[in-house]
């Protein structure tokens, strides 16, 4: 088969090679346990320490501010859980966004089963949390507030410092997933000022299966998943060192490259979507037109559905995704979508293009030749017009 | 997304699309699970469907279900059409994934609208098939 125009960098990245090679080490020649006393062992646990210190340096922390956990959506339930059980005594309120990933949206509604109240709070058009409203439902039984840095399906960034100086005033512990960002633009837990922040590897050339949390230093919160003294007592497990490793490294590359590399991602982004609004007639940008990341394209084409128009593009092996209540598990259109006020038939007709690393122009280019005639066959076939 | 090759032929070819003009039944349906829109179009001569065509907005499922389900029922007569379901019409298209067997269901009920509304302004047809029933 030929070259797949990959264009679904906010669900996974390609894992980087130089990533992939400072892993390979840790599968079977140095594979020792790194709780165990004797060298061979230690060289293990330093390598993680590096890797630790690694992943503290590209969002601003402390290293031992930082725990590993198995991904993203584990960062957000410890996160979330864990705050909203240390913190019972003081209250059971916890605030969030209409728009966040599944892992703290569904982390909140389970939270709901167990007596916490949870308040989902708007968005305006574009996307950005209404800190007005934010400001007006923190009561004095609020313990947490969590609230996404980036959103995955239309690229917007919050106004994150804005709102930890919110939370500051009233004493509110503020979480964010930064599963979006990090890796991807600067982030930096001073700046933002938040206590709690996720990140995953996969999403910026890091492998799959690992993330971490960060913990500022001072942050009431239980341990996660109990068992040995690993990482700090916080989160236990024989680490997963090929993984803590490649995160390690994702993090080392990440740093010294996102900069350009944002720069370029950017130009590919408007360029496709200059070059599909010109040649597709009734097609809406979502998300905020600055404030978003650079790698998120997000549209409406108006009497079509998404599906249809990502398996017309697979078959020109260009791999996209879609809002669409067809193409989603559930059937239901996409929850980020309808918060930002658009309709479900027009959420219908979503497609997400999110650019990454291994993208060309001529990768943009050939999407921009390829859709304009997919759009015009399916609207043809349209009961809603053309 | 798996979906066969006779669904992805049909999805990329898919046959009878368009409008009829002047037509003498059409059905307009949408799907309550995701909101989907199909509207089917009839002409009808000696109780038999001469032409059929579709127009949907909807998943690959859906545009191949309504796809094939048009090639069944052409030619056929308003009686064995009613027969068609959409269990038949998944079959005929070698299955479809479990959570897209509502999809189907479009098209069954879009041409059974169909017809409703041809009989509805045909009453003297109406009595006629009701009396065969
Ligand atoms: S028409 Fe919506 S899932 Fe098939």
């Amino acid at each position: 088969m030929s070259r797949v125009i990959y264009l679904d960098h906010n669900a996974t990245t390609p894992t980087d090679t130089r990533v992939v090679e400072a892993m390979g080490t840790y599968f079977n020649e140095q594979y020792a346990n790194p709780s165990s006393i004797y060298k061979f062992a230690q060289e293990a646990n330093e390598a993680k320490e590096i890797a630790r210190d690694k992943v503290a340096q590209i969002i601003g922390a402390k290293p031992n501010e930082i725990v590993f956990t198995s991904g993203g959506t584990e960062a957000d339930n410890f996160a979330i859980k864990g705050v909203a059980f240390a913190n019972r005594n003081k209250g059971n309120h916890i605030i969030t966004s209409k728009i966040e990933h599944p892992a703290v949206l569904n982390t909140c509604k389970w939270l709901e089963k167990q007596g916490f109240e949870i308040t989902y709070i708007g968005v305006d058009k574009y996307g950005i949390v209404d800190l007005d409203e934010l400001a007006s439902t923190i009561t004095d039984k609020t313990i947490l507030i969590t609230i996404m840095h980036a959103n995955n399906e239309i690229g917007t960034i919050e106004p994150i410092s804005e709102m930890t100086k919110i939370a500051k005033q009233k004493g509110v512990y503020f979480h964010t997933d930064a599963v979006q960002t990090v890796g991807k633009i600067t982030t930096d837990v001073n700046e933002l000022g938040v206590d709690l922040l996720s990140l995953s590897g996969h999403k910026f050339y890091g492998p799959k299966g690992i993330g971490a949390i960060y913990i500022r230093k001072g942050t009431k919160i239980d341990s996660f998943i109990h068992g040995g003294h690993h990482e700090y007592n916080r989160r236990a497990g024989t680490e997963n060192m090929p993984g803590i490793v490649g995160l390690g490294k994702a993090c080392e590359i990440a740093i010294k490259e996102r900069e350009t590399d944002e720069k370029r991602i950017k130009i590919l982004r408007d360029r496709l979507y200059n070059g599909i609004a010109a040649a597709i007639p009734d097609i809406i940008l979502n998300g905020h037109p600055k404030h978003r990341i650079a790698g998120t394209l997000n549209i409406c084409v108006k009497y079509v559905e998404g599906e249809s128009m990502l398996l017309n593009l697979d078959l020109e092996g260009i791999a996209a995704s879609s809002g669409s209540a067809c193409a989603s598990g559930s059937l239901e259109p996409s929850h980020v979508l309808l918060a930002i006020g658009v309709a479900p038939e027009l959420a219908h007709g979503s497609l997400r293009f999110s650019m990454g690393h291994n993208n060309t122009e001529a990768d943009i280019d050939r999407v921009i030749e390829v859709l304009p005639p997919i759009v015009k066959k399916l609207r043809a076939m349209s009961p809603f017009g053309k | 997304m798996a979906y066969s090759d006779k669904v992805m032929d049909h999805f990329m070819h898919p046959r009878n699309v368009g409008k009829i003009e002047n037509p003498d039944g059409v059905g307009k349906v949408g799907n309550p699970v995701c909101g989907d829109v199909m509207a089917i179009y009839i002409k009808v001569k000696d109780n038999i469907i001469v032409d059929i065509k579709f127009e949907t907005f909807g998943c690959g499922a859906a545009i191949a279900t309504s796809s094939m389900a048009t090639e069944l029922v052409k030619g056929k007569s308003i009686e064995e059409a009613l027969k068609i379901s959409n269990t038949v019409v998944a079959e005929k298209l070698d299955g479809l994934p479990a959570n897209k067997l509502h999809c189907s269901l479009l098209a069954e009920q879009g041409i059974k609208a169909a017809i409703e509304d041809y009989k509805l302004r045909s009453p003297n047809v109406k009595a006629q098939s009701s009396k065969r029933e």
